[in-house]
């Protein structure tokens, strides 16, 4: 028997792939051929371990060293020094953003050490195209489990038991969800997988996707033996092509060993999977779009009643849950709702998975208690902010979420908290903001997003969304009116009510959560015609400091002539000619030069 | 059927299960604003007007298609509801033109209507970008003014459910969205059969039919022209929407009466024509029934009808009729038999139309529609432009006394004025039909199997002893079904009539709006009483006509009436 002692897993998600994560994979596989250790070393390719920021990742068992930043052409020495010689190579060891120590410990460092991975289990510790490494860590036991011990009814109680909630954004009860689709009586039914992720900067689903692709098979395959479907969809957005042919191959390999298909664990119960690519419009995340994009209809929502557990796909009841949700699927049923109650909080079970971006040291995946506050996914897992700046706020739940300010900061992160202080959890986008950043214009910057993603369906978000988004524009640009505030607060009140979707009906929350906590900074944008944080181009104004020493680059790289000033004298910037291009600041030697 | 309770406003009212809050409403007298709403198609709750508030909902609700449910309390005029409505209305306003006064459709604008009701007296986003469209005039019926859209989706879902053409759907996104027809063409280039129902439900005036009465006025002013205006049997039922005069009422000799006051030479009927499509097409077909033609024979006289089968099933053109639309006999024939026996110039004749219908004119600018010599047909207007021209000379219709028809294309039977309502075409030819093939003066003139609303009706019948196996369609989207099971061979009929539009011409294209299920029967059933009260019911009962044949063009399917009164269709790409 070949005896194994150490595995590399190099990470194959797609921020590792695009950091040329293939060509280490080929290096290693090149070099442990060459220094003779082929046959005891075990080359890896894994899904992603989420801290993109430091890819391409690789890690080296028994020990769980992690090398980041790697290199193809840090490959041999990793090879030579640390496999072959026994000797970590300590220059692309992990050092912690605040202290600057080096971790050589993949379960030591920060960004791990809090997180809870129960979703993420799998991601980055096994190869996501072979089953058998899914079969090995259990996968597959959950559904042999319920298919064969389990009535439908048992699973349904179980889950509800375990007091799962939807992890897409809305946060309805998945037991519930799941009890209506089985009180359906119809000849047909379907389960779907919405997998059309789409707010800016989220790769939860994604990563699931890619790193433990039959988790997901297996949730889905365990909702339908609950609800009575036989047939299911992954509705996945077509974006992301190396989940799309994980899944694929996922699909094709649970079929050949008949996890998947006719007569599964031969009781009788059967179940077919179909992927379908959707083609990028935010709107179709919206589980009725959604379903009318797979029929083959523009990706438009329509009103429910009737919710899809009564007609959903094709007119049958239908079963919606995302990504996330269906991966809890398996190890509730497993290890037992009371076991996965352990985590969360009273209304909140359970692990979130959020992805950190913006301002922040560690950005990257990272699944958390619920629960937990803002503050530690901030400072303890993200490492804090970027550049020892100041942080202002937090932007979750995507773009239909909320900005929370400092004072926030200890909220617990669950569904209900979140509610209450005018955000939500959606579906874990998590985008950090620095003391630079304008809530204005982070405002303006959201709302574009859902105004151009909006389906034109309902008058609120089609038109309302528009005006809304000018009156921001015209704020951010100086020529902001007494009276815009109101209209803006009475315009997003107005959408809340009336839109069609969740689309339209969450659109203004940025707004609203912007002007409930940054007020003064709207206040001063239209009556002071000022930007605090000296974002807005319009607003700002450039002056020349007692620093300047008269050497003339300002005045010869500004494009306009507005700077004039003798050679060794201070200069000055004429505002009315003033573009505010910034040209002059950054060709300053002498930081003579202040916007504000 | 089961029956909830419910409270509206403070009224406990019950309401069948399954009903929406509208509905229910509606039934209790309780007025909702209602934009993309419109009872024949199905609700998309969409345009967000008719929010009201309901015990148990998180929010306001669409009532147009939220369901009624037991114990709930709905309120549809509170604070929160009416600032809604008028947000709406409000949003809807700044992307859209402030022509009003000039606009085709104003007086008939529901959302003119509806902001007035709303009392909406300022919009807050002026300024604010509006968008920009080029119009659509590439057409001889329809004219579509994309700025005037308003998205409610009522032009989609009547040409995709209704008429299943799916000329038209929505397409990119957000404030971009707009109703378009495939890669954007012009009507002129989509499947567009040119029925019109598109502008009859189009609550603004982002689709109307091509306004031709400057022409009609040019020709009427011009001394050296001899105007005549031909009227269809659906005319006189409906023109007195337009003109303040209840659904459903006769206005025949006023219509005749305005018509003379407004200035056109001649005053004649298209009932005279119909009577004269009766013996062509009766003719035609006894003849394919006895000389193995092709059957089952579908009727040709209405052009929305025509255009599609020419776009769609051209494989299947041999089943239709050969002979032409009463529009089209009677222009051939006002500028040869008319022209002689009046001793007038054909060159100088203006030759008008007024009918229900938009494709009727494209079908006046066919190609082939020159058997005259000239263009048989000149000018068609709509029953609606015929409205606004009497509107415009500013006749009191209301109190104009009654007039008759000239003479001698001014008399029409009782078989003619059916050709109006879905099933009238069929039911003229049977009178005759019956008649000719038994060599008797039959007694039975109403045929009440092949009279009804539904889209689709069959019935078989028995003529001088032979079986026959008629069927009768209206709509386009029936009429689809139809040919479909034509081509299956699963249709088994002799005789087919279809009519594009809902309920045949009453239900046309160029009709007063709004209009409704209601509103159709309305005028059906004064059609039936114009049958009721004529003195002679059958076509070839009529002494124009048999003038006609006998003084100048023979016997039906002659040479000179297969000339002028029969025509070809040929498939049409697009």
């Amino acid at each position: 028997m070949q005896h194994i002692r150490a595995h590399v897993l190099v990470c194959g998600g797609t921020g590792c792939k695009s950091a040329g994560s293939k060509e280490i994979q080929l290096s290693f596989a090149k070099y442990l051929e060459e220094y003779g250790l082929q046959n005891e070393v075990m080359l890896v390719e894994t899904g992603c371990h989420g801290f993109c920021e430091h890819g391409p990742l690789v890690i080296v068992y028994p020990e769980g060293t992690f090398y980041c930043h790697v290199k193809p052409e840090d490959v041999k020495e990793i090879v030579e020094n640390h496999l072959y010689k026994g000797r970590i190579v300590e220059r692309l060891l992990y050092r912690e953003p605040l202290s600057h120590e080096q971790v050589p410990n993949y379960s030591e460092i920060g960004f791990y050490k809090k997180q809870q991975r129960l979703v993420l289990a799998n991601c980055g510790a096994i190869n996501p195209e072979m089953i058998e490494e899914y079969i090995a860590v259990g996968g597959y036991e959950a559904l042999a489990k319920a298919v064969t011990t389990m009535t439908p009814e048992d699973v349904i109680d179980e889950v509800k038991k375990s007091g799962l909630r939807g992890r897409g954004g809305g946060g309805f009860p998945t037991g519930m969800k799941w009890q209506f689709a089985k009180n359906s009586v119809s000849d047909k039914k379907y389960v779907i997988c919405n997998a059309d992720e789409g707010d800016p900067g989220a790769f939860m689903d994604r990563s699931v996707l890619e790193g433990d692709p039959h988790r997901v098979l297996e949730g889905m395959a365990i909702c339908g033996y609950a609800i009575g479907a036989d047939e299911g969809y992954i509705y996945v957005r077509a974006e992301y092509p190396l989940a799309i042919k994980r899944l694929r191959t996922a699909i094709e390999q649970a079929e050949a060993m008949g996890l998947l298909g006719e007569n599964i664990f031969g009781s009788g119960f059967n179940f077919t999977l179909h992927i379908k690519e959707g083609a990028g419009a935010f709107v179709c995340g919206e589980e009725t779009a959604l379903m009318a994009s797979i029929e083959g209809k523009r990706g438009m929502p329509r009103p429910r009643p009737p919710f899809p557990a009564v007609s959903g796909l094709w007119g049958k009841p239908t079963n919606i849950n995302n990504v996330e949700t269906f991966a809890n699927v398996a190890q509730i049923i497993v290890n037992g709702a009371d076991w996965y109650c352990q985590y969360g909080t009273q209304g909140s079970k359970g692990t979130k998975v959020f992805a950190l971006t913006g301002k922040i040291n560690n950005t990257g995946l990272a699944e958390v208690p619920m629960g937990i506050t803002m503050r530690e996914i901030i400072y303890d897992i993200g490492g804090g902010i970027t550049n020892g700046k100041k942080f202002k706020a937090v932007q979750i739940g995507g773009p239909s979420g909320g900005c929370l300010p400092e004072s926030m900061l200890d909220l617990p992160v669950d569904y209900d908290s979140l509610i209450a202080a005018g955000a939500m959890m959606g579906s874990g986008g998590l985008v950090v903001m620095d003391e630079d950043t304008c809530m204005v214009d982070v405002a303006k910057f959201f709302l574009n997003f859902t105004q151009s993603e909006s389906c034109g369906k309902c008058t609120p978000c089609r038109e309302g969304t528009k005006r809304m988004l000018e009156i921001l524009t015209r704020i951010t640009e100086g020529q902001g009116r007494e009276g815009d505030i109101e209209l803006l607060e009475n315009l997003a009140k107005n959408i809340k009510e009336t839109a069609l979707c969740g689309l339209g009906q969450t659109a203004p929350n940025p707004v609203l959560s912007t002007l409930k906590y940054f007020r003064d900074e709207y206040e001063a944008h239209i009556k002071e015609k000022r930007c605090p944080a000296g974002v807005c181009e319009k607003l700002a104004s450039y002056t020349i400091t007692d620093a300047c020493r008269g050497c003339g680059l300002c005045a010869r790289n500004c494009p306009v002539q507005a700077i004039s000033g003798k050679i060794k004298e201070k200069h000055v910037i004429n505002q009315d000619i003033c573009i505010k291009c910034g040209a002059c600041m950054a060709a300053c030697p002498f930081k003579a030069i202040t916007k504000g | 059927m089961t029956m909830v309770n419910l409270t509206i406003n403070g009224k406990q009212i019950q309401a069948p299960q399954g009903a929406t809050i509208l509905e229910a409403a509606r039934a209790a007298g309780v007025y909702i604003p209602t934009l993309c709403y419109h009872p024949e198609l199905r609700p998309e709750g969409a345009c967000r007007l008719c929010m009201v508030e309901a015990s148990g909902a998180r929010t306001l609700v669409a009532s147009c298609v939220y369901p009624v449910s037991e114990g709930m309390v709905v309120k549809t005029n509170t604070d929160k509801v009416r600032e809604a409505r008028k947000t709406v209305v409000e949003l809807l306003l700044a992307n859209h033109p402030k022509d009003c006064l000039c606009c085709q459709k104003s007086g008939d604008c529901e959302l003119q209507k509806i902001a007035a009701d709303l009392g909406l007296r300022r919009i807050r986003f002026e300024g604010g970008e509006t968008k920009a469209h080029t119009i659509d005039c590439s057409n001889p019926s329809l004219v579509r003014d994309q700025e005037k859209c308003i998205l409610c989706g009522r032009c989609i879902r009547i040409c995709r459910d209704v008429q299943g053409m799916s000329v038209y759907s929505f397409a990119g996104r957000g404030f971009n969205t707009i109703v378009s027809t495939a890669f954007e063409h012009d009507l002129k280039d989509a499947v567009c059969t040119y029925c019109g129902q598109c502008a009859s439900v189009c609550p603004t005036g982002a689709i109307v039919e091509k306004d031709d009465t400057e022409q009609v006025w040019k020709a009427i002013n011009d001394p050296d022209k001899v105007v005549i205006v031909q009227t269809a049997p659906s005319v006189r039922v409906a023109l007195g929407e337009e003109l303040g005069i209840p659904a459903g009422s006769i206005v025949t000799g006023k219509m005749v009466a305005a018509l003379r006051s407004l200035g056109f030479d001649k005053v004649f009927d298209t009932n005279f024509s119909a009577d004269l499509t009766i013996m062509e097409e009766g003719h035609e077909f006894i003849d394919r029934l006895q000389n193995g033609g092709v059957l089952p024979m579908i009727t040709s006289c209405s052009p929305g009808w025509v255009n599609m089968i020419e776009l769609k099933y051209p494989e299947l053109l041999p089943h239709l009729s050969t002979a032409k639309s009463p529009q089209q006999m009677f222009g051939a024939v006002a500028k040869t038999y008319y022209a002689e026996k009046a001793g007038i110039d054909p060159a100088k004749i203006v030759s008008v139309s007024v009918m229900p219908c938009t494709a009727k004119k494209a079908e006046a600018q066919r190609e082939e529609m020159c058997d005259s010599g000239y263009r048989d047909v000149d000018i068609v207007i709509t029953t609606r432009e015929l409205g606004r021209m009497i509107r415009e000379a500013g006749i009191d219709f209301v109190s104009l006394p009654e007039e008759n028809f000239d003479s001698p294309l001014g008399t029409g039977t009782g078989a003619a004025v059916i050709f109006g309502n879905t099933g009238g075409v069929m039911e003229a030819a049977l009178r005759t039909v019956a008649d000719v093939v038994s060599g008797e003066d039959l007694p039975k003139i109403e045929y009440d199997e092949v009279r009804g609303m539904e889209e689709t009706r069959e019935a078989v019948l028995t003529i001088a002893g032979k079986e026959i196996r008629i069927a009768v369609v209206n709509t386009l989207g029936s009429a689809r079904k139809m040919l479909e099971r034509i081509k299956a061979g699963t249709a088994d009929y002799q005789f087919i009539e279809v009519m594009a539009c809902p309920g045949g011409c009453i239900g046309g294209g160029g009709q007063p709006v709004p209009v409704n299920r209601e509103i159709r029967q309305m005028r059906r059933e004064a059609l039936f009483d114009c049958d009721r009260m004529s003195e002679l019911r059958k076509s070839h009962e009529n002494p124009e006509i048999k003038a006609l044949y006998d003084n100048w063009l023979g016997k039906p399917l002659g040479e000179k009436a297969h000339h002028l009164l029969h025509t070809h269709y040929s498939a049409k790409v697009r």
